[in-house]
């Protein structure tokens, strides 16, 4: 067996379609059996550990699009020059070399709760016992007046990472002198609360060097946001008099865009915007909702086992889930990831399951040697996750400590891949 | 499952010195005991870095701080950066046994396991510190003295399985290879060791902020069931 999924991987979608065919008819009188969708840190992760722990037991498909998953984490980074694009770079030959995961490079276009089968953008089907949604995040048409994805070029999100971090670089390096950056911040909840602010400080670093009297504005719809105070500290030390933020009270909340005339209108009044950066309201990925299990934008799960309220045999991970107090983040899809896949394995090998224990931490750089963090643990109550306890690094913390915290986070990183990845 | 090394170190870190420490020791009898340490690190008028650095001003400073001292441990250095001062409580924590407090510690020292010898030679090394009077007199009370951990409770023998689920947690951050740049490894860790630190991380001895959080949630059983998985593999 192991050698073939071996090959299988090896060979790619001709493989495929020869062996998810009969995964249908194995169903009932075979190995159980569990899709994961999304190949992020939920989903890779979830993945990861069901077949390791099962030692063969389960049979595991992953599906995901791409073959070279760029993580969004550590993605600003590479904008500063501080991590290049290879290394936020990962592929998904050591969980299939090693762990025996059937990974399908494809999309999934429809679930059927009923038969439980999944059935890929490449034709194919897919049978499960359990089924694992870790999609991550999609954008919520019309959010920000003139934009969709079809201006992704012009006004790059680079929320997702890869080419849209290439591409959000460039266009910063081809600045005009003095010219002005502007960033769409989005209204909550959203994906890595922080990470807007660390992209400001990462293009403000960007621009200290290569075009210092060029200026950052921020429109911002929520009153308040995540490390503010550490962020805003930071900007006055390293970036002094470059950015602006425009909170709702000064129409933070009332912007259009026109990407054609790179426009930015606030509040009625129209300014002229050399790189625009529109990071729209999000939603969950749109699995989510083809298959049914979502309350509104996101969806709804079980505290204790990330399994979906809507259907019993579906487990929804990371941004896409109401997570209670977890943000949504890398590290909280990871800690979740473990909960369900420990969760599934006793179901479906009669393993045993311990109590839910999440946790989560945020790492920032705010310029050379400058990283903060802020972090909580959880637990599973009745109605929701709930927050225990928490920390955040706190205003005018010495170098040394700022630099061992950055430290942490490259730590981190190394850590969380190989969790993900094997 | 006792374990008389893990019993001891856990018993020890959690009511140290509860009925020495309260107040200094015999700065005399501390200069005689203070001997086994002489031949590593020097204190008084002219000392100068030995084999450890020297000892003077030692109360109020910053672990791993001294920069003509060059061969502090990478583990001592991080605590210190971290937030880890020397005062009555730390230095007896770490004078007890060393590893509890610095994992990686060069100091190659058994520890001083008698409360009111490790009272003794604090209160001799006190004296050369530059501003003994400052030192805040609150830090020999502060001592977590009304922790108990009952025998029973040491002696719970951890549950691997449940360590293993736990170790997931640790694994986010710490590598299971091994690799230790910007984390410290905490692979192929004694099962002593392990139990120790947790505790001091449990009662903030030890500073770091995200290992406090940790470790703070962690019950007894699941402390013993991490060192247990840890020291499994």
């Amino acid at each position: 067996m192991k050698l073939n999924r071996r090959t299988f991987v090896g060979t790619g979608m001709a493989a495929a379609a020869s062996l998810s065919a009969p995964s249908v008819h194995a169903a009932g009188h075979g190995k159980p059996r569990v899709v994961v969708i999304g190949g992020g840190a939920g989903g890779a992760t979830a993945a990861r550990y069901i077949a390791k722990d099962s030692d063969g037991a389960i049979d595991v498909t992953l599906v995901e699009p791409t073959r070279t998953y760029y993580t969004c984490f550590f993605s600003n980074l590479y904008l500063a020059g501080f991590r290049t694009l290879e290394s936020i770079a990962h592929s998904y030959g050591t969980l299939a070399a090693d762990y025996g995961i059937n990974v399908v490079h494809d999309w999934a276009v429809g679930v059927d709760r009923d038969a439980q089968t999944v059935t890929l953008a490449g034709g194919d089907t897919l049978h499960y016992d359990r089924l694992v949604l870790s999609p991550g995040i999609d954008f919520v048409d019309g959010a920000v007046p003139g934009w969709d994805v079809t201006a992704q070029n012009a006004m790059p999100h680079a929320y997702k990472a890869g080419s849209q971090s290439e591409l959000l670089k460039r266009q910063i390096e081809s600045m005009p002198e003095g010219g002005l950056f502007a960033m769409i911040a989005p209204p909550n909840p959203y994906r890595c609360p922080p990470g807007p602010y660390e992209r400001v400080s990462m293009v403000g670093h960007m621009l200290k060097d290569m075009n210092p009297t060029a200026k950052i504005l921020i429109l911002d719809p929520k009153p308040a946001f995540s490390k503010q105070g550490l962020f805003e500290e930071g900007w006055a030390k390293h970036y002094p008099g470059m950015i602006e933020r425009i909170g709702p009270d000064f129409g933070g909340a009332d912007v259009s865009v026109d990407p054609e005339a790179m426009t930015i209108t606030v509040d009625g009044e129209v300014t002229n915007v050399d790189v625009c950066n529109v990071i729209p309201a999000m939603k969950a990925g749109r699995i989510v909702e083809i298959a049914g299990v979502n309350d509104g934008n996101w969806a709804p799960i079980e505290p204790s086992s990330m399994r979906s309220t809507i259907d019993a045999n579906i487990y929804v991970l990371g941004d896409s889930t109401s997570a209670g107090d977890m943000p949504k983040s890398g590290f909280s899809a990871n800690s979740q990831a473990k909960v369900a896949a420990m969760t599934i394995r006793g179901e479906l090998t009669d393993s045993r399951v311990f109590p839910a224990k999440f946790s989560n931490t945020c790492w920032s750089l705010i310029g050379t040697d400058d990283g903060v963090k802020v972090g909580a643990s959880y637990e599973a109550t009745e109605e929701k996750i709930a927050k225990v306890d928490g920390f955040i690094s706190q205003t005018g913390e010495d170098e040394e400590l700022r630099r061992r915290t950055y430290e942490e986070s490259i730590g981190w990183y190394e850590g969380i891949a190989s969790d993900m990845f094997g | 499952m006792i374990k008389s090394p893990l019993v001891a170190g856990v018993t020890a870190i959690m009511i140290a010195g509860s009925a020495t420490a309260q107040e200094l020791g015999d700065a005399e009898e501390g200069a005689k005991a203070y001997r086994q340490c002489a031949s590593c690190h020097q204190v008084g008028e002219g000392a100068k870095h030995r084999v450890g650095p020297h000892l003077n001003g030692i109360f109020g400073r910053r672990a791993g701080s001294m920069e003509d001292y060059t061969r502090y441990s990478k583990g001592l250095m991080r605590e210190g950066v971290d937030g880890l001062f020397w005062d009555l409580r730390t230095l007896d924590a770490y004078i007890e046994n060393p590893k509890a407090l610095v994992s990686d510690t060069r100091m190659a020292f058994r520890g001083i396991k008698d409360a009111e010898e490790r009272a003794d030679v604090l209160a001799y090394l006190r004296q050369f510190s530059a501003n003994p009077a400052n030192i805040p007199e609150a830090a020999p009370t502060a001592m977590p003295s009304e922790v108990d951990l009952a025998p029973e409770v040491l002696a719970i023998a951890g549950d691997v399985d449940y360590g293993e689920y736990l170790s997931t947690e640790c694994m986010t951050c710490h590598q299971a290879d091994g690799d230790d740049e910007g984390v410290p490894s905490i692979t192929g860790w004694p099962e002593e060791d392990f139990v120790v630190a947790m505790h001091a991380y449990k009662q903030k001895i030890r500073p770091h902020p995200v290992m406090q959080m940790f470790a703070g949630r962690l019950s007894d059983e699941e402390i013993a069931a991490l060192a247990a998985y840890y020291g499994s593999l």
